[in-house]
């Protein structure tokens, strides 16, 4: 044992599998593919594995953080180094065993929902790059080659919900969201330039031990460069105002959503910010422009998430919203419950969404949930399953959701202030959550089927058993890390908040956050049990606030005013008419003139006799000798031939 | 006996005398590629210039005592043998097609 723990295999293992799947795919047969597409993950779960048992204490201990480097540097200019640095330390693992275990089990899963279609290798060729890009995101030392992920993750979820690009809204979803994470990135990117000008290095370690060198060093570029990397983190993970991607981008195949649009590359934003804690532990302002975001976001997304009809919209909805928690939990210092939260969330979230795609799968692409009803008998394994992780996002106990929701508003509440009143938005959005949620589930899976022409049918055993697994998880995931996790994560996100201490007051707050998701169960079994009619009676009774809902506050409809219309007349009447037509049309006119005009001149001069031009050639001859021998003669002579090429 | 007229040159013909004999060739070689009319007289006109040429490369070479001269020469006289053959070749070959070889009347080569 030499003690290395092979990190470079994690992410280059899928790439393999891109390689082969996206070259040879089409050619080779499916069982090929899928066994290609699915081992490469699992053997870097493997791997990963292995790397965690040294981290719990029952393997060879490496140094923590571990690190792993290329020899030789990526970028050695002048006094910018940046390498190929790989940086495996408690924060990092946890994502990773997230990333490539529910990954995996979502490969799974996939193999039975993708069975019957045409770009299957295309599919799989995918999903392997996203894990590539994804285990770089969360394994790179600095902050470069993270961005490197992090513009890959995009890419992969660009082309994965452009899946079907036969469709136009497919095609159009992948653009929005290619095109809305822009604007993230360019936060991210002139965050790294803030770096680079104030700490002349982009690595993690690096920028951690200068911050702690100059313990007085909070004001200044700091709230800058924390609130530059939060425009990024708020365009990945759809934070308020660039969350509008993740809705659309449902029109991808149900695993992706559950995959990269709910367990993984949505959460990239919570882990930069975590990964990054030391910059905005320094700057209470952005901390605060944290939790306000988060606060608002989970709030504002929960409220849509009540209306919405489209089964994977309202797991879209609940997904912006649970990650407004991650980051108000971020933004109330409490890193390790919002990791501890990411990896909770990674579980149900993505349970949620693979049992959405079993129904989906069952009822033969039907996504309303007006049309479903009575699913319970016919998909009792979905039906079960589903049921952990609605029990588990709600937060009752002792599901995972409970112990990480209630570490991220016990963390909130005893700031104070700012704290207590986003500890109040957290409370009112997790008794909204419990409502859609159950209003999901009953209107699913319970009372009467409401489509006559439906024939349901169980999905076969490759999409149950993740399934199955995910819900074990969903149910004792919480066990794992409860007490334990933030001193677990501490020696990677620091101990700035005092964990979670036991005592009255949690008590007090977790039986509220309970009670709070009761209300939610009753409020949703009153009105979708016991009063099926009610919903349209309660919308009718308020059509306004109904209708700003299903609008969903018009947001689209105001981007689309303000930035998208002006952003096209501008690139119809300046850029296309006055820029492209006029200037380089004319331009490009002018210089062909130019060239047809010379040529017209030119070809006179060849005449076709051979005399004419072996005189020319002497003549030639000639100048170059007058040239050498007497330069100035020569350029008055050559100014009498232009004269009389002219002529000619 | 050979030595002897070697050595004959060396004292009695100066080497100015080769290289103005190799520079009249070569206006020759111009003159009649530019006037001529004929096409095999023009080809023989540029014959005639290389021929110049390789007169005044082993003037050269004998002078400076440097065998790489005499070595060009038989680079230029390989290379025009393949010429001549070639360019024998397009002088039949456009007999053939026009009936004619005067250089003016070959001319579609224009725009």
């Amino acid at each position: 044992m030499n003690g290395s723990l092979h990190l470079w295999l994690i992410p280059l293992l899928p790439f393999a599998g891109f390689v082969i799947n996206g070259t040879l795919g089409r050619k080779l047969p499916k069982a090929l593919v899928t066994l290609i597409a699915l081992l490469t993950p699992l053997w870097s779960f493997a791997i990963v594995l292995g790397a965690a048992r040294g981290f719990l204490g029952i393997g060879p201990a490496p140094s923590i953080p571990y690190i792993e480097a290329l020899r030789y540097p990526w970028i050695n200019a002048g006094a910018l180094h940046v390498d190929f640095s790989f940086v495996l330390d408690q924060l990092s693992l946890v994502m990773l065993l997230i990333i490539t275990g529910v990954g995996f089990l979502i490969h799974i899963y996939s193999a039975g929902y993708m069975a019957h279609e045409d770009g299957y290798w295309r599919y799989f060729a995918y999903l392997n790059l996203f894990l590539f890009f994804m285990t770089v995101l969360v394994l790179a030392g600095n902050a470069l080659l993270m961005f490197v992920g992090w513009e890959g993750v995009g890419l992969a979820s660009y082309l994965l919900i452009g899946f079907w690009f036969q469709k136009t809204s497919a095609a159009d979803a992948g653009k929005k969201a290619f095109i809305v994470n822009r604007v993230g990135d360019f936060g991210f990117l002139i965050g790294l330039f803030f770096l680079l000008a104030s700490f002349g290095t982009l690595t993690f370690s690096e920028i951690s031990a200068k911050l702690v060198a100059n313990p007085a060093w909070t004001g200044g570029v700091l709230p800058a460069i924390a609130l530059c990397l939060l425009v990024g983190a708020a365009g990945k993970s759809a934070q308020l105002p660039l969350y509008v991607w993740l809705p659309d981008a449902m029109e991808g195949p149900t695993p992706v959503s559950a995959l990269i649009h709910a367990a993984t590359m949505v959460t990239a934003g919570v882990y930069m910010i975590a990964r990054t804690h030391f910059l905005f532990d320094r700057s209470p302002f952005a901390l605060s422009v944290v939790a306000i975001v988060g606060a608002a976001t989970a709030l504002f997304a929960a409220t849509i998430g009540l209306v919405q009809t489209d089964i994977k919209r309202v797991l879209a909805y609940s997904t912006i919203s649970q990650l407004g928690y991650m980051f108000l939990g971020c933004g109330v210092a409490a890193y390790s419950a919002a990791i501890f939260h990411l990896m909770t969330h990674a579980f149900f979230k993505a349970l949620l969404f693979l049992a959405a795609g079993s129904v989906i799968h069952a009822l033969g692409g039907e996504q309303d949930l007006r049309k479903m009803g009575g699913l319970r008998k016919k998909l009792p394994v979905t039906f079960w399953t589903m049921t952990m992780a609605v029990f588990a996002i709600a937060g009752f106990f002792p599901f995972a959701g409970f112990f990480s929701k209630d570490a991220i508003l016990y963390t909130a509440f005893t700031q104070g202030g700012l704290g207590t009143i986003v500890w109040f938005v957290g409370l009112v959005t997790a008794l909204l959550t419990s409502f859609y949620m159950f209003r999901l589930w009953y209107l699913a899976f319970l009372g009467e089927s409401r489509s006559a022409d439906i024939h349901p049918h169980e999905s076969p055993w490759s999409m149950l058993g993740p399934l199955v697994i995910l819900a074990v998880l969903s149910v004792c995931g919480g066990w794992i890390g409860a007490g334990r996790f933030g001193a677990f994560l501490a020696p990677a996100v620091g101990t700035k908040t005092a964990e979670a201490a036991s005592g009255n007051l949690e008590l007090i707050l977790s039986v509220l956050a309970v009670g709070v998701a009761a209300l939610g169960w009753f409020i949703a079994d009153r009105l979708y049990r016991t009063n099926p009619e009610s919903p349209a009676r309660l919308a009718a009774a308020f059509p306004a606030a109904y209708n700003v809902l299903v609008h969903k506050y018009y947001v689209d409809e105001i981007y689309n005013f303000l930035i998208v219309k002006p952003l096209l007349l501008l690139s119809k009447f300046v850029l296309e008419w006055v820029v492209d037509v006029a200037i380089l049309g004319g331009a490009a006119w002018l210089l062909g003139g130019i060239a047809t005009l010379g040529g017209a001149i030119l070809q006179r001069w060849q005449s076709g006799n051979l005399r004419s031009y072996a005189a020319w050639l002497a003549l030639g001859a000639a100048a170059l000798l007058l040239f050498v021998l007497m330069p100035w003669a020569s350029i008055l002579a050559g100014f009498g031939l232009h004269v009389g090429m002219v002529a000619h | 006996m050979s030595s002897g007229y070697v050595q004959l040159l060396q004292q009695d013909v100066p080497l100015s005398w080769y290289l103005l004999l190799s520079a009249v060739l070569f206006s020759l070689g111009i003159v009649g590629f530019l006037i001529k009319r004929n096409l095999i007289t023009v080809f023989m006109s540029i014959e005639l210039m290389l021929n110049a040429v390789n007169l005044s490369f082993v003037t050269f070479a004998h002078q400076w005592h440097a065998v790489k001269g005499q070595i060009f020469v038989f680079f230029v006289m390989m290379v025009a043998a393949a010429e001549a053959a070639v360019g024998l070749a397009i002088i039949i070959a456009v007999f053939r097609a026009r009936a004619t070889l005067a250089v003016d009347r070959i001319d579609l080569m224009k725009l």
